[in-house]
């Protein structure tokens, strides 16, 4: 077994561990002779500031939000391309500004789809 | 152990230590504060953790946001009856062993609020203070100096035995009832288990 080429490995591995999980083991066998726990009502309750927490933590969000996200997300980054696109466009050619205004109208499409749709309108 | 015998071993190069004084040393080396100011006496707080006084040279600069992580509890300023249910129950989320230092004149008596409607007169009618500083607000040095009268008391207590402290005492209750307020005033208006209510004599 010792001949083994990954055998370091394995003890480096276990001592790995022992560090970890020794001063874990120590500090809850320490709680568990010496420091009593004492839990109560207050102290287990949820930590909102001082504040009694009103309320469910599990609230569920509008799909809205997620549309509007990702509408603003594809603009953002079609920012980054114009910007480049507006430094350079005095010496771009003709097939560079026709696939740049592709990518525009097809982003511009996509807008006009989700208007139509009416995920900008808040109900 | 004697502490003479202690010196001489010390001498000879041999370091001889208690489990008690281990104990001590761990915990007064690392008090973390609870991270929350109240009034004007935090901003003086505030002073003590920067540059120029700098706690951290007594092992307390690390400010924790959430009760569970602290184990000090410096109320540094005003506590009006609005703020008081909250500062009792931070206290009561915790963790043991915990301290508290009631900095300046309106955290131990009301201070010059005293006689307002709204202001508590000492936040040691509900929670154990275990350090109380004078002062309108407390210098930064007066908050060092409550700081390390609170760790020489850490350094003083006993594990077992009577006088051992509440987060060693399986039988010591642990919760402080947090007051609701009540019709002119919070209710109960102290806790008379940390504050025996003074007879007023005419």
């Amino acid at each position: 077994m010792a001949s083994n080429s990954y055998f370091p490995l394995g003890v480096l591995f276990v001592v790995a561990l022992g560090f970890g999980l020794a001063p874990l083991a120590l500090a809850w066998l320490w709680a568990k002779f010496v420091s009593p726990a004492k839990p109560n009502a207050i102290k287990n309750a949820i930590y909102e500031c001082g504040l009694e927490s009103r309320g469910d933590a599990w609230v569920q969000f509008r799909s809205a939000y997620y549309l509007y996200a990702i509408i603003f997300l594809i603009f953002d980054v079609e920012a980054v391309f114009l910007l480049p696109f507006a430094v350079a466009f005095t010496g771009l050619g003709v097939a560079a500004c026709l696939s740049m205004l592709v990518f525009v109208v097809m982003l511009v499409e996509g807008l006009a789809w989700a208007w139509a749709k009416g995920v900008l309108t808040w109900a | 152990m004697e502490q003479g015998l202690k010196i001489e071993l010390g001498k000879q190069g041999v370091f001889v230590t208690t489990v008690e004084e281990l104990y001590n040393w761990g915990r007064r080396s690392s008090i973390w504060p609870m991270q929350f100011g109240l009034a004007c006496c935090a901003i003086e707080m505030i002073a003590t953790t920067m540059a120029r006084y700098d706690l951290a040279r007594f092992g307390g600069e690390v400010f924790r946001p959430s009760p569970r992580q602290a184990d000090l509890m410096i109320i540094s300023g005003t506590v009006t009856k609005k703020m008081a249910p909250q500062v009792v129950r931070l206290y009561n989320q915790m963790a043991e062993p915990r301290y508290v230092i009631a900095m300046g004149a309106c955290a131990i008596s009301g201070g010059p609020f005293k006689q307002g409607y709204n202001v508590l007169k000492g936040i040691d009618r509900y929670i154990p203070v275990d350090v109380h500083i004078p002062g309108c607000p407390p210098r930064p040095e007066a908050l060092l100096h409550a700081f390390i009268t609170l760790q020489k008391k850490i350094d003083g207590q006993s594990l077992t035995g009577e006088d051992r402290p509440r987060h060693l005492d399986a039988a010591a209750q642990g919760e402080f009832p947090v007051p609701v307020q009540g019709e002119h005033d919070l209710e109960p208006t102290s806790n008379k288990g940390v504050w025996p209510v003074p007879i007023t004599i005419r």
